[in-house]
């Protein structure tokens, strides 16, 4: 795996970057921002640009997540959906991004759901019980993995080998791996629907850039009209730059 | 303490398809007219336009026409024996909300039952006998017959310039079409959308198989089409954003654009939207309903006296609402007495996954939510029950309606769920793979069925409504026999691989399966063993009268919007013709 060295040396950089961009947030945006921003960090954004190298893309900044938690959704959704030869990978298009800024919105905050006690565990079939948001969720999930991670390898996920990485989210899918305070299986899943919201929604929820994903399975974007190709491409490929939102104001 | 309003002649409850065509008929009477929507107003402009409305996330992810369940939820359990628990995400069914209700974000299926799937219980015995009936099923017929809905039917077609192609003209059958249909008097409105090319192969596979496969009638305009309220459609794009979608092209019937906007013409009818109601108050009698208590968006309490009630919200807003009002008897599982709650029955989704060769391209992001070829040679009561030890059929049909990727990137079994194995096999996959589906009967018992539960209360603090529902054996057959089915079909049609599992497992709340909810508040002709008459009136409250699925009592393997529109138009001809005439009673218990 000549890839490993490359990869791991990339993202610890990357982790120690985020730490510092955290400290910097806390000393610098706070006591502007005032105490009603403390746990949603907006206002990240501007207070602290992070100027892009050179033909290199701008570091992500979070809304939501601390150092730790970014390190460990990017080193995530890294290995779930990697970069190779067959497309680009979730990393790469902003999944990262997506994921934290849904965790910040009305969906993450569980604007929806009915969160009201008694909570009890029911039957599979009852379906979720729990008392945590999906931000909650994968917060607490990222503790706890993290926590299990460290007994036996001594470092965070994120510093794994991408090895160790694809056996520690194995152990997750196959409910192998107990957590403390978060049902294994509906982390991992959760987990793994946002990757794929991510990967594949349009990209103006910040993943799936430059709308790479639809062009890979070779999905046409949202602005088709097809009342006069349905039948003409018939059993034939169509092919046609993907059209997103944005691209359609 | 609620501010008590001037009072009004009629209070609807929810403006989706029923309410919305009520209000439509009923506003040209001159009445005063109250329509409380919980949801907010919606309009295709604003609310539905392109791009933004082309947004798998918001609206296909994150629901934003659904229910939100924070405000009001239901809870659930397999069987009476077990503590029944709050739905605290939407899975199993995706109840709409807002001005046009669902009517925004169907997929336009828009069926005519048939003679049969009015008439199961006699129907089946008839041929039958009584003995073929399950002791613990619920089998009921319709009140009234498919002859007298039938031009409640061709309006309701006409006002949705529905698509499709007649199989029984006037007792004429014509090949093409639907030959199992029931006798229509007229034509579609429109013609049959245009095939994609996984629907050709259905076709021809079904014919080769020796069944008659048609076009499903779709509500999803095939050409720009004016209806007879002066209402125009314009032509469907099959732009595959459509279930869970509104539509910007107004080619998707709704009641947004037809009957609403014709209802607010007249200066006496008013909507109320992002308006909750809480509760029909009754006289000290408990004979009649005097007013309806609901919140506005603020959250303050008003009381609007009305003369006249209609509950036109979905299945389980009108069950809610009449068991918490205290209007009819409740139904009791334990003694199997009582109307209100009974009858609650469900849809069985079934089928194949069919993966075709490399290079076969079905364009599957090319569709609309109701394009389809179907079949009905197992559906209503074509299947021989005696032989097959079932009571009811499936429908069975290929369509093309979205090739959205967050919830379209199939790949075959033995794949991983992730990983780079897993996206080569998204990417080899994509264009090649289409299903053959089946939509199944699913009969009423007594173990299934709708209560208030003693523990859960909703954000306005009522006690939610308690769903207690299970698959039964009668079901498993049905759908088992159908997968055999869609397996032939697909292999016929070349597939190089057909994936399918038996499935025995409990019905589960997680995964979506269809908004095809029914019971409840059934009508019938027995007061004993239904919620309503036959002219959708209240048995116990006589100015209350419940309009939509909930009124059917077991539900057939089609979806019930159609039945639903012409239910909706013949309670307005019944209201304008009989009860406003002379209020009270329509039938004698």
């Amino acid at each position: 795996m000549s890839d490993d060295s490359n990869s791991d040396s990339r993202n610890m950089n990357r982790r120690a970057l985020l730490k510092l961009v955290s400290a910097g947030a806390a000393t610098t945006v706070l006591p502007i921002a005032g105490a009603a921003a403390a746990d949603s960090m907006q206002g990240m954004h501007h207070a602290m640009p992070t100027p892009p190298a050179p033909g290199e893309e701008p570091a992500p900044v979070y809304e939501f997540f601390n150092g730790d938690e970014a390190a460990f959704i990017e080193a995530a959704v890294d290995t779930l959906i990697p970069s190779d030869e067959v497309g680009p990978g979730a990393l790469e298009l902003g999944v990262a991004t997506f994921i934290d800024r849904q965790l910040n919105s009305g969906y993450g905050r569980g604007d929806r759901m009915y969160l009201q006690g008694p909570f009890i565990e029911g039957t599979p079939q009852q379906g979720y019980q729990l008392r945590m948001t999906p931000s909650e969720l994968i917060r607490n999930g990222i503790l706890d993995v993290n926590a299990k991670v460290r007994e036996k390898y001594k470092v965070p996920f994120d510093a794994l080998s991408n090895e160790d990485r694809v056996a520690v989210l194995t152990q997750l899918e196959r409910r192998e791996l107990e957590l403390p305070t978060v049902p294994v299986a509906i982390f991992f899943n959760l987990l793994y629907d946002l990757t794929m919201q991510g990967y594949f929604s349009d990209p103006l929820y910040g993943g799936n850039k430059g709308k790479a994903s639809w062009k890979m399975i070779g999905f046409p974007g949202i602005g088709g009209m097809y009342a006069d190709k349905i039948e003409a491409f018939r059993n034939k490929r169509y092919m046609t730059e993907p059209m997103s939102i944005q691209d359609l104001l | 303490m609620a501010t008590k309003l001037k009072p009004v002649d009629i209070a609807i409850v929810g403006l989706g398809w029923a309410g919305g065509i009520v209000a439509k008929e009923l506003a040209s009477t001159g009445l005063k007219i109250v329509a409380f929507e919980r949801g907010a107003p919606r309009a295709t402009n604003p609310d539905f336009m392109a791009p933004q409305v082309h947004d798998e996330l918001r609206y296909s992810r994150r629901h934003e026409l659904i229910q939100n369940l924070r405000k009001e939820t239901l809870t659930f359990r397999n069987e009476p024996s077990q503590l029944a628990l709050p739905m605290r995400t939407l899975g199993s069914f995706l109840p709409g909300e807002g001005v046009g209700g669902a009517g925004t974000h169907w997929s336009g299926l828009h069926w005519r039952w048939t003679e049969w799937e009015h008439k199961m219980y006699s129907g089946t015995v008839e041929r039958y006998g009584k003995s073929i009936i399950p002791k613990d099923m619920h089998l009921q017929d319709w009140p009234i017959g498919y002859e007298e809905l039938e031009p409640y039917y061709d309006k309701f077609e006409k006002v949705c310039g529905t698509s499709g192609k007649a199989g029984n003209l006037q007792g004429r059958k014509i090949e093409g079409g639907n030959i199992f249909e029931a006798p229509r008097a007229n034509e579609y409105p429109n013609p049959p959308l245009t095939q994609s090319h996984n629907m050709v192969l259905f076709e021809q596979a079904a014919k080769n198989l020796g069944y008659h496969p048609f076009p499903v009638p779709a509500s999803n305009a095939s050409r720009a089409y004016v209806n007879p309220d002066g209402v125009a459609l314009g032509q469907c794009h099959y732009c595959g954003f459509c279930t869970a979608y509104g539509c910007e092209a107004n080619a998707k019937g709704s009641p947004h654009f037809t009957v609403i906007p014709l209802a607010f013409k007249n200066p006496n009818f008013e909507a109320r939207t992002n308006s909750y109601v809480m509760k029909i108050n009754l006289d000290s009698k408990r004979k009649r309903a005097v007013s309806v208590t609901y919140l506005d968006a603020g959250g303050r309490e008003f009381e609007q006296p009305a003369e006249l009630v209609i509950l036109a919200a979905y299945v389980f807003g009108n069950v809610h609402l009449m068991l918490h009002s205290g209007i009819g008897k409740p139904f009791d599982y334990a003694s199997n007495t009582g109307v209100v709650g009974r009858n609650y029955a469900y849809q069985s989704m079934g089928g194949v996954a069919a993966l075709f060769p490399q290079g076969t391209y079905f364009n599957p992001f090319m569709g609309s939510g109701a394009l389809g070829t179907w079949i009905d040679d197992f559906n209503s009561d074509r299947p021989d029950f005696a032989k097959l030890g079932f009571i009811g059929g499936a429908g069975i049909s290929s369509g093309s309606n979205s090739g959205a990727p967050i919830s379209r990137h199939p790949v075959p079994p033995g794949t991983p769920r992730w990983g780079s194995a897993w996206k080569k096999a998204i990417v080899e996959t994509y264009h090649r793979m289409t299903a053959v589906g089946s939509q199944g009967s699913v009969m009423s018992y007594r173990q299934n069925f709708l209560d208030l539960d003693p523990t859960y209360k909703d954000s306005f603090g009522r006690p939610m409504l308690r769903l207690t529902f299970d698959w039964q054996e009668n079901e498993f057959k049905q759908m088992e026999y159908a997968r055999g089915i869609c397996m032939a079909i697909a292999k016929e049609m070349g597939a190089e691989q057909v994936l399918s599992r038996r499935d025995r497992g409990r019905y589960s709340i997680v995964p979506y399966q269809t908004t095809h909810n029914t019971g409840g508040t059934a009508f019938g002709d027995d007061p004993h063993t239904s919620a309503l008459n036959k002219y959708l009136q209240s048995w116990d409250v006589s100015n209350v009268f419940v309009v939509g699925s909930s009124a059917f009592p077991q539900n057939a393997g089609r979806n019930p919007t159609g039945p639903v529109g012409a239910l909706a138009y013949r309670l307005a001809d019944t209201l304008k013709d009989q009860y406003l005439k002379r209020p009270g009673r329509l039938v004698d218990a």
